[in-house]
């Protein structure tokens, strides 16, 4: 393909040697200016005190020396893992299952499907706002709890039931999304393979277990991938939920709740603020080799 | 498991006589399996819409309906607008409508034509440095953003564009994804045509317009809907970009609405209902859009 189409683009060159460079400047300008410098500029502020009026100098690694001694920078570290932890292998199994639900094409099913994507589309501030409301002290949830007997449960008062509902609120958020990609992956396991396992008397649990999971491994893995990347930065529902200064006590902060906190404003820290960046980037990078080794592992 | 497949003799008799249901291999679908998988899919459905359900029946709860009781009242006793108004007795909520909307509409049109013209020129046309351009493009997808977001917030300072709509809309109005969708579509068009218009006279300009873009529509309008929808959702950027009250846009009103008036769960309702309507209408009327856009972004994320 390249080989066969560079002829044809010298001749294009010729003829107006201006036009590539004009069709790709916008994007080239604002992912330059707007992405790329950014995020030099974090690395380069990590290693400085600048705040947002002041400049700000050198100091090599004092940032991050600061960081070790910062119990809300571990508490920020705990929670964004614990997230992670907690949001993951649900956003990997529940949707396949999901998926599984609604694969079959019987009456009604493209109504089902789009119902169960309604929560991706809404803004994450109308489901965190709709969760509160649920979850709250008077609220739906509870008076059901309380009108079966169970009593009032504090879900938004109790610091690991806060972490635990907004992990949910991520879950419930995300379950539509990672079914339509499972459905597009379902739609590619051969039907012939079900139906051997099928002669071979392999009953539901066992078919899914040898020849869906099978089929769908790399899904699963993208998925994996997807979703801890994304649980690792959370920063709105747990925002909305525990409330800006992040629960009792600051308890239910994560990293990037710490970031907004400490960089913005007009006493910010940006350089203080830049070092939990750079610890929030290689993390999420860190978290992708981790899924995708994983992936090559179980390839041998 | 065993269960299941014990009931299965007893109920392939009469389903014979029901109509035929069946999947989409023509294969006829058990009854008892039907009736498991509706209530499953029902069950689902409960969990997924009913607090959006929920949220609307709140907001159109007069003043005088106890909002608390126990067991609930699924249904408004007298519904009413009431709250409505005085939502936007509270906060301005129709100038933090019209804000979102502004950004929305300025982050599609810059979406649509800034990654057409990109993806075009990485898909299409040989110049040196095209390779360099890619690899920018793929780099700033794996920006994590969350992490450059004081800089970003630094950047826009010292550009004089904090705390306004340009500034809201600024860093994400051509998203390095949408340019690699877009070069990927145009990657998947047979070239002969567009040489066949070279041969015919036609200059650059004139192939992408006429052949190249009208080829690409299906793909344009999934980076069209998915750049409303990040816009009208976004959070975390407006939330530091703004700090003027009368500049804000609807999901950052909504989050000063629950901060100054969390007690009055009425409010709050209302005001979720009016951010989260105009979607779940575009979704209707688009979803095929929604999925396929789901799907194509997955594969490249």
């Amino acid at each position: 393909m390249a080989l066969s189409t560079a002829p044809r683009a010298q001749r294009v060159r010729r003829q107006l040697p201006f036009s590539p460079w004009l069709f790709a400047a916008p994007g080239l300008l604002v992912t330059g200016v707007f992405i790329l410098y950014p995020f030099v500029s974090t690395l380069v502020n990590s290693l400085t005190d600048r705040r947002t009026l002041i400049p700000g100098k050198f100091v090599g690694l004092a940032n991050f020396r600061e960081l070790l001694h910062d119990d809300m920078f571990w508490i920020g570290l705990r929670n964004s893992t614990l997230y992670v932890l907690g949001v993951v292998p649900a956003l990997v199994v529940l949707p396949l299952l999901l998926a599984l639900l609604v694969q079959k094409n019987i009456p009604g099913i493209t109504f089902f499907r789009s119902a169960f994507y309604t929560p991706v589309v809404a803004s994450i501030v109308v489901v965190g706002l709709i969760w509160v409301w649920l979850l709250d002290e008077r609220g739906l949830i509870n008076s059901l709890l309380e009108s079966v007997g169970v009593g009032r449960v504090g879900f938004l008062s109790d610091q690991w039931l806060l972490l635990l509902s907004a992990m949910a609120v991520t879950v419930w958020k995300g379950l539509g999304y990672y079914m339509i990609i499972y459905l597009a992956a379902l739609a590619n396991v051969p039907r012939e393979l079900h139906e051997a396992a099928a002669v071979d008397g392999a009953g539901a649990v066992r078919r899914f277990l040898t020849v869906t999971v099978p089929a769908v491994r790399s899904t699963m893995v993208l998925v994996g991938a997807l979703s801890s990347v994304a649980a690792f930065k959370v920063f709105s529902e747990v925002y909305l939920m525990a409330g800006p200064s992040g629960g009792p006590a600051g308890e239910d902060t994560t990293l990037v709740m710490l970031v907004q906190r400490t960089g913005t404003g007009l006493t910010g820290r940006v350089g203080y603020a830049s070092a939990i960046s750079v610890v929030v980037f290689v993390v999420t990078v860190a978290l992708m080799l981790l899924v995708l080794r994983a992936d090559r592992r179980d390839e041998t | 498991m065993s269960v299941l497949e014990k009931a299965r003799p007893r109920t392939e008799q009469p389903a014979a006589r029901e109509p035929r249901v069946t999947d989409e291999h023509g294969r006829r679908v058990r009854v008892w399996e039907l009736v498991l998988r509706y209530t499953l899919l029902l069950a689902v459905l409960a969990l997924t819409v009913g607090p959006f359900l929920w949220q609307l029946s709140t907001s159109l709860k007069g003043p005088t309906e106890d909002i608390f009781s126990s067991p609930p009242k699924f249904l408004p006793g007298h519904p009413t607008l009431h709250n409505y108004a005085r939502v936007a007795d509270t906060i301005p909520v129709w100038d933090y409508a019209l804000n979102s909307l502004k950004v929305a509409a300025a982050n599609v049109v810059t979406n649509c034509v800034g990654s057409a013209l990109a993806g075009y020129a990485l898909a299409r046309l040989r110049y040196r440095g095209r390779r360099v351009a890619t690899l920018v493009f793929i780099l700033a997808m794996l920006v994590p953003v969350e992490g450059i977001i004081i800089a970003q917030f630094t950047t826009m300072r010292e550009l004089g564009l904090n705390n306004t709509l340009v500034g809201v809309v600024l860093p994400g109005c051509i998203g390095a994804m949408n340019v690699l969708l877009m070069r990927n579509a145009f990657l998947n068009l047979p070239y002969e045509i567009e040489e066949a218009a070279y041969v015919d006279g036609a200059n650059v300009w004139q192939r992408f317009l006429r052949i190249a873009l009208p080829s690409v529509r299906g793909t344009v309008a999934v980076v069209a809907i998915f750049a409303f929808m990040g816009a009208w959702d976004d959070f975390l950027w407006p939330l530091i970009v703004l700090s003027d009250p009368s500049r804000f846009t609807l999901t950052i009103g909504l989050n000063y609405l629950h901060g100054t008036f969390a007690n009055d769960e009425r409010l709050v309702a209302a005001g979720t209902v009016i951010a989260v309507a105009p979607l779940i209408a575009l979704f209707a009327c688009l979803q095929r859009y929604f999925f396929r856009g789901v799907g194509e972004g997955a594969v490249k994320g």
